[in-house]
This record gives C-alpha cells, sequence and structure tokens, in this order.
C-alpha cells in the first residue's frame, strides 16, 4: 500500500486520524496518570505508545476503548467521542476493535476453537459450518489451525496470545489494541509476535496500538512512537528520528541506560548522613 | 457431543430428582392428601371450655378418626366456644343426638374432639349442631376441686406409718 | 484526633458503600435474566456445576444428618413411651430448619466458593474485560445464567436434602431400632401440614436461602481484589457472609411463618 510506504513527517504522525485525543486527563486518587495529554493514532498503520512502567500505557487504552471514562478532554474514535456514548453504541463501536490483553484473557472453560469462535456465535446468526470455516482460517493465520482442541491450560505463553489474536480478529475489527504483546516472551515466540502483528496491520489494513515498554522489539514495528512519562507525551515521532533523538530522556529511555534524567536511585536522604545517623543510634 | 448430551442427561436427572423429593415431601410426608378432599359435612358443636383444642385436631369415633376440627370461634352472646367439625362424607348416618367431647391423648398429649353415637334415626347433616357437649378437663379447676372436697369434706385416710 | 475521626467515619461508610454496589449488582443481575430465553444453553451448563456437582454432598451430609435425627429423637422420646412420635420429630426438624438450612449452608460451602472464585478468576486473568472489549455484557452472559441456575438448584437440593434425611430417620428409627413403621409414617403424616411446613419451610426459606447465596457469591467473586490473595479472601467472605446471611434470615423467616399468631 502506497500509505505505508510514504514518508513521515517526524513531527505529526500524518492525517487523518482514527483516534484523538485532547487535553486528557485522568488521575486516580490523588495520583495524575494523564495531565493534558494529546495524541492522534493514524489510520492504517502501528502507533505505539511506550514509556516506564506505571507510566499509565494501559489505562491509556482502557479510555481509548471506553473502559474508563476521562476526568477531562475528549477522545475520539473513528469520529465518535467515545465516553459520550450510551452503553449499546459504545458495544456497537467495541465489535470493530479488538483488543489483545496481556494475559491473552482466554476464556478457561472454553477450547482454542471455542474462543475464536466466541465472539461470532454472540454477534453472529451465522451456521455452524460456516463459523467453523471462519476460525480455521483465522487459527490458520496465526499458525494454530493444529491447536484447535486443545483448552487455554494446555497452551504456552506465546500460543496463548496467538489465539487471543486470532480471537480479536475473528469480527474482522478495524483497529487492534495490543497491551504488552511483548512482556515475558521467549525471543522465538517474540519474533512470531513481531511478524504477526506486521502481516495481519497491512493485510487487513487494520489500525494497530502497542502498549509497551520493550523498546527493540516495539521500535522494530512501529511506523510512530509516542514516548511517555510522568502523565505526560515526553516525545514523538518516528522510530529512527527519536533514535537520533539529542533529549536526555529520550536517549536514556530509547538506548536503554541505567542512570541519566531518570535517576537509578529512589529519592532519599544524602548517603553519608543517612549511615551516620544508624551509626549514632 | 457426548460429552455435552451427557451433561444434559446429568441435568435432566438433577431436575427430576429434585422435583421427586419435593412431590414425595408432599405426598408421603405431608397432610396434603387430606387437604384435597375437604368435602365432608359441617356440623357445629358448643362447648363451655375447649381448653387447648387447635384447628385441624381430629375427631374420632370409637378411636377411629372420621374427620378434623375446621373452626373455631366464640359467640359473643353466650360466650361458648364454637367448633366447627368437617366429618367425612362416608359416615353420614351418626345419629342427631350424638355427644362430643373434647379429650387428651396420653398424659401429654394433643387435644381432640370424641363422639359418642347417641340412639336417634334421624342422622347428623351438613348444618347441624351437637347438642350434648362435654368441654375439656382443666387441670388447675380439677386440682381446685380436689381441694375444696378435701378441706369440706371428710379428711383423707390417714396414711399407716 | 482528626485521623482517628476520618477513619472512625470511613470505617462506616466504606460497608454502607459496599451495601449500595451489592444492591446495585443485583439490579443489573436481575436485568440481564431476560438473556437467558435467548441462550437457555448456558442455564444448563451451570446447572450442572452448581446442581449436579453438589448432589453428593447433600446426599450424604442429608442420610446422616436424618440418622442422627432418629437416634437422639429415639434415646429421648423412648423415656415417655412416645417413639411412635419419632417420625414427626424427623420429618418436623428437617422440613422447618434443618434441611433449608443445611443445605444453603453446604452450599455456600461446595458451590458459593465456587462461583466466588471462578468469577474472581475470570476478572484477575482480564477475561470479563476482554469480554466487555467483545462488545459482550458479562452480566449477560456469565454472572446471569450462574445466579438463575443456583436459585433453581438450591430448592431442588433442599427438597432431596429433606427426602433422604427423612429417609435416613426412617433406617434408624425403623430398621434398626424397631419403631413401628405405621406408626412413623402415620404420625408424620398426621403432624406435618402441606402449607404451613412444607411450602413455607422447604419452598420459601430455600429459595430465600437460594437468592442470598447466590447474591452473595457472585458479587464477591465480581468485587474481589484481581489477585490470588484477593480470590481466597473474597472465598472465604462468600462461606462467611452466606452463613450469618442464612442464618438470620432463618430466624427471621421462622419468626414470620412459625411464630405464635
Amino acid at each position: 500500500m502506497s500509505v505505508i510506504a510514504s514518508p513521515f513527517d517526524p513531527a505529526s504522525p500524518g492525517g487523518d486520524p482514527l483516534v484523538t485525543a485532547r487535553g486528557l486527563s485522568f488521575h486516580r486518587g490523588d495520583r495524575i496518570i494523564f495531565q493534558d495529554v494529546d495524541l492522534d493514532i493514524p489510520r492504517g498503520r502501528i502507533t505505539a505508545i511506550m514509556g516506564p512502567s506505571g507510566a499509565g500505557k494501559t489505562t491509556l487504552l482502557r479510555l481509548i476503548s471506553g473502559q474508563i471514562r476521562p476526568d477531562a478532554g475528549r477522545i475520539e474514535v473513528d469520529g465518535a467521542c467515545i465516553h459520550e456514548l450510551g452503553r449499546r453504541e459504545l458495544y456497537h463501536l467495541r465489535k470493530r476493535m479488538g483488543m489483545l490483553f496481556q494475559s491473552g484473557a482466554l476464556f478457561t472453560d472454553l477450547s482454542v476453537f471455542d474462543n475464536v469462535a466466541f465472539p461470532l456465535r454472540e454477534h453472529t446468526r451465522l451456521p455452524d459450518h460456516l463459523i467453523r470455516t471462519l476460525v480455521l482460517m483465522k487459527l490458520e493465520s496465526v499458525g494454530l489451525r493444529g491447536a484447535r482442541e486443545l483448552m487455554p491450560a494446555e497452551l504456552s505463553g506465546g500460543m496463548a496470545r496467538r489465539v487471543a489474536l486470532a480471537r480479536a480478529i475473528a469480527l474482522d475489527p478495524m483497529m487492534i489494541l495490543y497491551d504488552e504483546p511483548f512482556a515475558g516472551q521467549d525471543p522465538i515466540s517474540m519474533g512470531v509476535l513481531i511478524k504477526l502483528i506486521r502481516t495481519l496491520n497491512d493485510a487487513l489494513g487494520l489500525t494497530s496500538i502497542i502498549v509497551s515498554h520493550d523498546v527493540k522489539e516495539t521500535a522494530a514495528i512501529a511506523d510512530y512512537l509516542y514516548l511517555m512519562s510522568d502523565g505526560r507525551v515526553m516525545e514523538h515521532g518516528a522510530p529512527e528520528a527519536l533514535g537520533r533523538s539529542t533529549s536526555p530522556w529520550v536517549a536514556q529511555f530509547m538506548r536503554a541506560l541505567p542512570d541519566g534524567p531518570v535517576s537509578f536511585h529512589y529519592p532519599a536522604p544524602p548517603y553519608p548522613a543517612d549511615l551516620l545517623a544508624s551509626a549514632a543510634a | 457431543m457426548a460429552k455435552k448430551n451427557n451433561l444434559e442427561l446429568a441435568v435432566g436427572l438433577f431436575v427430576v430428582l429434585g422435583l421427586a423429593a419435593l412431590f414425595l415431601l408432599a405426598l408421603k410426608v405431608s397432610d396434603i392428601a387430606s387437604i384435597g378432599e375437604d368435602k365432608g359435612y359441617r356440623v357445629t358443636a358448643r362447648f363451655e371450655n375447649i381448653g387447648g383444642l387447635k384447628v385441624r385436631a381430629p375427631v374420632t369415633l370409637g378411636g377411629v378418626r372420621i374427620g378434623r376440627v375446621v373452626g373455631i370461634d366464640l359467640d359473643p352472646q353466650r360466650y361458648e366456644a364454637v367448633v366447627i367439625l368437617s366429618i367425612d362424607p362416608r359416615y353420614d348416618h351418626l345419629p342427631e343426638d350424638s355427644s362430643a367431647s373434647i379429650l387428651t391423648s396420653g398424659l401429654l398429649g394433643e387435644q381432640y374432639v370424641g363422639l359418642e353415637p347417641g340412639g336417634m334415626d334421624s342422622a347428623l347433616k351438613n348444618g347441624s349442631t351437637l347438642k350434648l357437649t362435654q368441654s375439656a378437663l382443666v387441670l388447675e379447676k380439677l386440682i381446685g376441686r380436689m381441694l375444696t372436697n378435701a378441706v369440706s369434706g371428710d379428711p383423707p385416710p390417714a396414711k399407716t406409718p | 484526633m482528626i485521623a482517628a475521626l476520618t477513619r472512625l467515619g470511613q470505617s462506616v461508610l466504606d460497608p454502607l458503600a459496599r451495601l449500595g454496589r451489592a444492591n446495585l449488582f443485583f439490579l443489573r443481575l436481575l436485568g440481564a435474566l431476560s438473556f437467558l430465553l435467548q441462550r437457555p444453553g448456558l442455564l444448563v451448563k451451570q446447572l450442572h456445576t452448581v446442581g449436579v456437582l453438589s448432589l453428593p454432598i447433600i446426599l450424604v451430609s442429608g442420610l446422616f444428618v436424618g440418622m442422627v435425627l432418629g437416634l437422639q429423637g429415639y434415646a429421648n422420646l423412648v423415656d415417655f413411651g412416645a417413639t411412635s412420635s419419632l417420625g414427626t420429630v424427623v420429618a418436623l426438624s428437617l422440613i422447618r430448619e434443618l434441611g433449608p438450612v443445611l443445605t444453603a449452608l453446604l452450599y455456600a460451602g461446595r458451590a458459593g466458593s465456587a462461583l466466588t472464585a471462578g468469577i474472581g478468576l475470570m476478572k484477575a486473568t482480564e477475561q470479563l474485560a476482554s469480554m466487555q472489549m467483545m462488545a459482550v455484557d458479562p452480566f449477560q452472559r456469565v454472572l446471569a445464567p450462574r445466579f438463575l441456575a443456583g436459585f433453581i438448584a438450591v430448592p431442588l437440593l433442599t427438597g432431596i436434602f429433606t427426602a433422604v434425611g427423612i429417609l435416613g430417620g426412617y433406617l434408624v428409627a425403623v430398621v434398626q431400632l424397631g419403631v413401628d413403621g405405621g406408626a412413623f409414617w402415620a404420625q408424620m403424616q398426621a403432624k406435618v401440614h402441606f402449607f404451613t411446613d412444607v411450602v413455607n419451610g422447604v419452598v420459601f426459606k430455600s429459595l430465600a436461602f437460594g437468592v442470598a447465596a447466590n447474591w452473595i457469591a457472585l458479587f464477591e467473586g465480581y468485587e474481589a481484589q484481581p489477585t490470588s490473595e484477593g480470590i481466597s479472601l473474597a472465598t472465604t467472605r462468600t462461606v462467611v457472609s452466606t452463613s450469618l446471611a442464612v442464618l438470620g434470615l432463618d430466624f427471621l423467616l421462622t419468626a414470620l411463618m412459625f411464630g405464635v399468631w
């Protein structure tokens, strides 16, 4: 597709965004998770949202999918303000979104086949043989057609995530949200997932949002990156542009350095004073 | 598919078993059998005192249960207890001058209505009233009477040492 | 000082808020029940889990409780020469109290705790969230079938428990101790009333206990902290709260049904 091949403007993700957030704020108790965040997720591309643990990345996915409401600001998905929708419209919109949870979130009492068939059976009145064909197609695309009789407990972590991916694309959504897809994966299943996310995105014309802190893998497949920390967008741009960034924080994060603007030490009184105090006591 | 059928079968069995247990409780254990067949004719009896008689107490004749008490009321003019008995229509030839007494089964048992057949030819029918009745024995009154007898009458025979 | 007052206020407000959430939860549960008209198959599966799988414990416990009642009743009644009313004693205690109450307590331990753990686990492993993301309402798809199945199962289990218990009493009294079998059944039938005893005790009480037990179990699971510690805590709370609720409700219902009037 020419759209994907076209060069990026590193300062802006490109026209016609599928998801836009403006002035987004959210806090939990006294803790500010987001403060006045602006985001644009372009259609048909893979956008990654990265940041250190606890930066509210998963919360952002939940805001985009309408599971929680922002305290201020607007989030629009495909032109609809998601937190102002009624339940019926929200559910209608969600049929066009897939979400891959960190744990896979497969239904433990259903087989692999039934898990992938679940959204089809709930939302369509297709005859059994057609559902079977569709499920086998989805399973084939993640390479697990042979595992259809297994129960989720019999799958490895990587396989469970692939089954969950097959389930997420069962209804042919317009967008998929990935929550930490690479966390805790061995190198081989990591490679498989990276390839899958890229191929599915391009073959099905999806819009993908990846939330992750695995810099190398994410930068390898994302078309556009948002770096978040302390409830704000620190930097955004194409991966190559960010890799060349001179900002010390971005450099520390992108190159995974142990010390930098984000200190290795948790805030504490001066070290000698602390030791002397214990000696005095 | 066989697995699913087994599951449905087990659930079906469970429901049948549960309903059967409830039916058993209703038919074999409780008195539902005698509820439906309350086609008995009603007879009224007036007592001075019914003691501890309760609704649903049995009505017997010669020790055989022939009906039960279906209502207890007070006549506000004559200050008498009005007891309505329902008697099984199989026993429709009870003499009209039968008498009713309130008896106790055993020393501590429940109270019931016992009928004594009279000698008349005409039979009791729906709406009849039993003329001859004997009230319940009230223990306190009994003891009271014995005490008055003991004081006014002859002293009880002295015990031999 | 202020902190202590705040804590005190919090300790009053938190349970109140929880009670409010429990009631809203119940309303949503009722609202979701109509979904089962379209998907009766979901109900069958849950009836198997909460009903059929609870049968062994109910059958065995019922039999033993009935046998103990037979033995104890005999030991006491034999002094008055009143062993013929043993049937009445066994049947009335089972039908009015022991059947519904013990069934509800056993149900809380066997099925209620499993319901809580199951829902808590689905929450912890994000199965409920992923269901919502697939535009499927967990209240309709997960909670309502479990609630209705439990609501149906508890009265049936109570009936089975009571019937088996009476059978146990019969075995001890008539088969083993030689009480006259005819008197056993006849006295029972004369004294056990269909409406005041069987309908009030076995049917109404067990329906009320069924609502309470399943409501508590599902709510605790839905509110559980999504960690293994939170789930085990919620499971314990289900058994404790259900036991207290059942015994408290039992007192209330007994006072209403069998109290002096």
